[in-house]
């Protein structure tokens, strides 16, 4: 956690800095992009009355008229839920805060589950997102595998939008201290029975590149976590749920689970609290 | 009928009343007041304790001296006069005309009245306006009114919330249709079923949206899930009053002082006639209806012959809410309240994606017949390359159609409830002087302009005329704008929706005002042909909550420049799926609207979804000014440009 907190440190001024100097160079690239983009032939003159220029206007007071650089901070739990079973409840959490800008933002992801009184799947992301299309946004950082499994750090490097069709979808490829490669793939749909009663099936998988047995995780298709979520928005910010979750491994991380005596999978009754601010 | 006649206090505010005469001096002192309003309490930023503040009563000709005092403890205010020609450094924007007023000091603001007519202020600081800190201005005009009338009532119409209008933003800065429950949902699709024919039609009319990442729901941002409607500060149930004795004729000031919300304005059983739009003086136009975009003000004239009461019913677009107020013989009389209509559903044609075939059309339950017949009807579409027109359904074409005074279009609605609506309203429009030829000839346009390649998506507008073609001399097109990240549609074919009143207000059976029947009492002051035409987009990626112009927000923006006394043409192309209300400070916008020299002069003009249309700018004040979308949060988040006239 020490580790990621210093990473954080040296990552905030970076994505602060940019953040003017992006825009104002996105700015300039669009104008060139709007200029040469369109059929050479008869080269249509493409000029704005508002272009960009730079000669600053003399405000009064220096003060601009609207403030349309705002930064905001938002923080969900899309998850904090209890997975029973006859054997013991599992509790889990899955949630994330972003800080700042239209373009630039810092992200902070984080998700694990108390099993047995024993933390496992603890995973903790801090990305510099930055803001690409209408839709989507490009995401780099690191990746904390902690909890009381072995420490595991990676780099990380993905997209996060809004597909076609209102899918709300992740993907991230990690890079690890140790040479190993691992990826990610979350989805999730809302589907709206009333504008308050909210159906929503959502899954994640993992994949990795080699195994790694201490951490219950195989080559290849390594573990999936998936929900099927119904929630009251009783207020935005705040609606509780009833599910049907699985968390399971897969393939070789099966045998090894198995071989460890765990458990491979369950699909549990869960409760839980989406919450939001 | 309620218990005891509550006498209204006199020329408070809140009465509505015009102050009996007209003052050149007024001290005027904004602070904070703990005022409770349907349950929702709020320390507004207002004048006097009052919501709205008090009615400023002028007169043309006079040079007005008004002192405002900033008693906030520690924020700075402003008054802009909303509507008003006065110098730059009068016009009360922080940043452009002054430095604001902070806390402790008085500014004095001095100018020159020069035009008569409603108007009205409100703060330009921070989002004190979204709060309460706005007011009406009644300018008397130099000469006896045209339109005498007994009684004369001011009706602000605005919201109420405890909700900071910074949360709301943060809010839908995280969802963007946070304030919105009336989503398309499982539950709603039986009825949607029926309204498309069919479940098959409606299923693919969902994922039509849902493919373009957007949603036929989106009417308004912000909504009644947390706005209480005010008619003169007063919530629904406080039922505002205003009295009239039977065969009076009232005249009714609307002034829509509201920071997100377009309210559709009908009085059940009483026919409006409206006088004046944005202050000045129209060829009255008889109505049912009209919807009134934030920052706009209609005069209406009414005549009640009976003497019972009458509902003033005010519907915000989205049908979440209403503001309501009675007109009655005696204080204290409730008149029947009637029931919301259905609510707006956005269409292709909100998509600019031009008229799509009826079969194809995306309308929902509010709009039983094809949506595109009145766009179509309406549409100056010009003969261009068909690549597109796949699109493209072009019922007949008429060359002269958005002229009042041409042949009525037909109508071609299914249901025959509403035959009768465009026709009384075309009454013949006196000619316009000859020489003017500007806009009531208007043959079949051309894309001509030399030198300038237009790209499909261009159209002409009614009034760009052969005969002022060759004096443009630049024309500013930004071209298409990008999809980006503050940009996630483009109007491919933004249609003329001047005839048109409004989504949610087409064959609703009732005679509803739209723009082209604006008419102004006398022809415009500035015969002169524009030498330079400024087109601009109307973007915005609701999903991210950001606005702006041709892709881009204000930050990344830089001002537009426009020479002293320059004669200019401003396109508008909204290539977004919502109205908004645009407001040129410190200028006329004179709407080219069919009307040729008789346009109307606006103040703030709305430009609806997937819509073209063009104004006239006289550029005859020198300064910084303004120039924004007047949706408090459109405008916050981008939709703002710094125009400098030098």
């Amino acid at each position: 956690m020490r580790r990621a907190l210093l990473l954080a440190a040296l990552l905030l001024p970076a994505a602060t800095v940019p953040a003017q100097a992006q825009s104002q160079a996105t700015a300039t690239a669009r104008k060139t992009t709007t200029a040469t983009a369109r059929k050479p032939p008869p080269k249509p003159l493409y000029h704005a009355a508002d272009a960009p220029t730079n000669t600053p206007v003399a405000y009064v007071g220096g003060m601009k008229p609207v403030m349309d650089q705002g930064h905001y901070f938002h923080g969900i739990l899309d998850q904090l839920e209890g997975r029973y079973a006859p054997g013991g409840t599992d509790f889990r959490w899955d949630g994330e805060a972003w800080y700042g800008g239209d373009y630039n933002r810092l992200w902070l992801k984080s998700e694990g589950t108390l099993e047995h009184g024993r933390l496992h799947d603890g995973d903790h992301e801090l990305l510099y997102s930055r803001a690409v299309s209408p839709y989507w946004n490009v995401q780099a950082g690191i990746r904390a595998d902690i909890d009381d499994g072995p420490t595991r750090t990676w780099g990380a490097l993905g997209v996060q939008g809004l597909a076609l069709y209102q899918f709300e979808f992740q993907a991230t490829a990690y890079a690890s201290d140790r040479g190993r490669f691992a990826g990610r793939i979350e989805g999730s749909y809302d589907f709206l029975l009333t504008n308050r009663l909210i159906l929503q099936p959502q899954a994640e998988f993992n994949l990795y590149t080699r195994s790694d047995p201490e951490r219950q995780v195989g080559a290849g298709l390594s573990d999936v976590d998936a929900g099927l979520r119904l929630r009251y928005e009783i207020w935005r910010k705040f609606a509780p749920y009833v599910a049907v979750s699985y968390a399971g491994y897969l393939t070789q991380a099966r045998r090894i689970v198995h071989d460890q005596q765990g458990e491979t999978g369950a699909l549990r009754l869960t409760f839980g609290v989406r919450s939001w601010f | 009928m309620a218990a005891l006649p509550r006498p209204l206090h006199a020329h408070t505010p809140t009465s509505g009343q015009v102050p009996p005469a007209a003052s050149a001096r007024w001290d005027l002192r904004v602070g904070r007041t703990r005022i409770e309003i349907d349950r929702k309490v709020l320390h507004a930023p207002c004048i006097g304790g009052s919501v709205p503040g008090p009615i400023l009563r002028w007169r043309q000709g006079d040079t007005v001296c008004i002192n405002v005092t900033n008693t906030l403890a520690d924020e700075d205010t402003s008054i802009h006069w909303h509507g008003l020609r006065l110098p730059a450094t009068m016009d009360g924007v922080p940043g452009l005309s002054f430095a604001g007023i902070a806390p402790g000091q008085t500014f004095t603001y001095r100018f020159p009245v020069t035009q008569s007519g409603t108007y009205w202020y409100h703060s330009h600081s921070g989002m004190q306006e979204a709060q309460g800190l706005y007011g009406a201005i009644v300018i008397d005009p130099p000469v006896p009114d045209p339109q005498p009338c007994a009684r004369d009532y001011v009706i602000v119409l605005s919201e109420w919330t405890d909700v900071s209008p910074m949360d709301m933003l943060s809010n839908l800065k995280m969802q963007d249709d946070y304030y919105v429950f009336r989503q398309r949902t499982l539950a709603s699709f039986p009825r949607e079923a029926r309204a498309a024919g069919g479940p098959l039609a409606a299923l693919k009319d969902r994922l039509a949206w849902s493919r373009m990442r957007m949603a036929a729901t989106d009417i308004a941002d912000v909504t009644g899930v947390i706005y209480t409607y005010l008619l003169n500060g007063h919530a629904p149930d406080m039922n505002w009053n205003a009295i009239f004795k039977p065969g009076e004729r009232v005249r009714l000031r609307f002034i829509n002082g509201a920071s997100m919300t377009f309210f559709d304005i009908r009085i059940p059983g009483l026919e409006m006639l409206v006088v004046a739009a944005d202050g000045n003086a129209v060829e009255p136009v008889p109505v049912d209806e009209f919807r009134i975009g934030v920052a706009e003000t209609y005069d209406v004239i009414v005549q009640p012959r009976e003497a019972r009461a009458y509902t003033i019913f005010a519907q915000s677009e989205d049908r979440t809410g209403y503001a309501r107020g009675t007109l009655a013989p005696q204080p204290g009389m409730h008149g029947p309240l009637p029931p919301m209509d259905p609510r707006p559903v956005r269409t292709m044609v909100d998509m600019g994606m031009g008229d799509m075939k009826p079969g194809e059309s995306m309308n929902g339950m509010a709009m039983p017949e094809p949506a595109s017949d009145m766009q179509t009807s309406h549409t100056h579409n010009h003969p261009m390359p068909r690549h597109e027109s796949g699109m493209m359904d072009h019922a007949p074409q008429h060359p002269m159609s958005g002229m009042q005074a041409s042949t009525p279009e037909p109508t071609p609605h299914g249901d025959g409830t509403m035959d009768d609506m465009d026709m009384e309203d075309m009454r013949p429009s006196p000619p316009a002087p000859a020489g003017h030829g500007h806009g009531m000839s208007m043959p079949e346009h051309r894309m001509d302009e030399p030198m300038h390649h237009k790209p499909a998506a261009h159209m002409h507008t009614p009034e760009a005329m052969d005969h002022d073609a060759p004096v443009l001399v630049e024309v500013d097109d930004p071209g298409p704008p990008p999809l980006n990240v503050e940009n996630q549609n483009i109007a491919r074919m933004p249609t003329d929706r001047l005839g048109s009143p409004g989504d949610g207000l087409e064959h609703n059976g009732r005679r509803v005002l739209n723009y082209s029947q604006l008419r102004a009492t006398r022809p415009g002051s500035d015969p002169r042909p524009p030498t330079r035409e400024i087109i601009m987009h109307l973007t915005g990626n609701m999903e991210r909550y950001i606005w702006g112009f041709n892709g881009r927000k204000f930050s990344e923006s830089g001002p537009i420049r426009l020479r002293h006394n320059e004669r200019v043409r401003f396109t508008l192309i909204n290539d977004t799926m919502m109205e908004h209300p645009i407001h040129l400070h410190g200028m006329w916008s004179e709407l080219e609207n069919g009307q040729g020299a008789y346009r109307p002069y606006k103040h703030t003009l709305i430009s609806q979804p997937g819509s073209k249309l063009s104004y006239l700018v006289t550029a005859d004040a020198p300064g910084l000014w303004a120039y924004h979308c007047h949706l408090m949060l459109h405008m916050e988040t981008g939709m703002f440009r710094t125009v400098i006239v030098e």
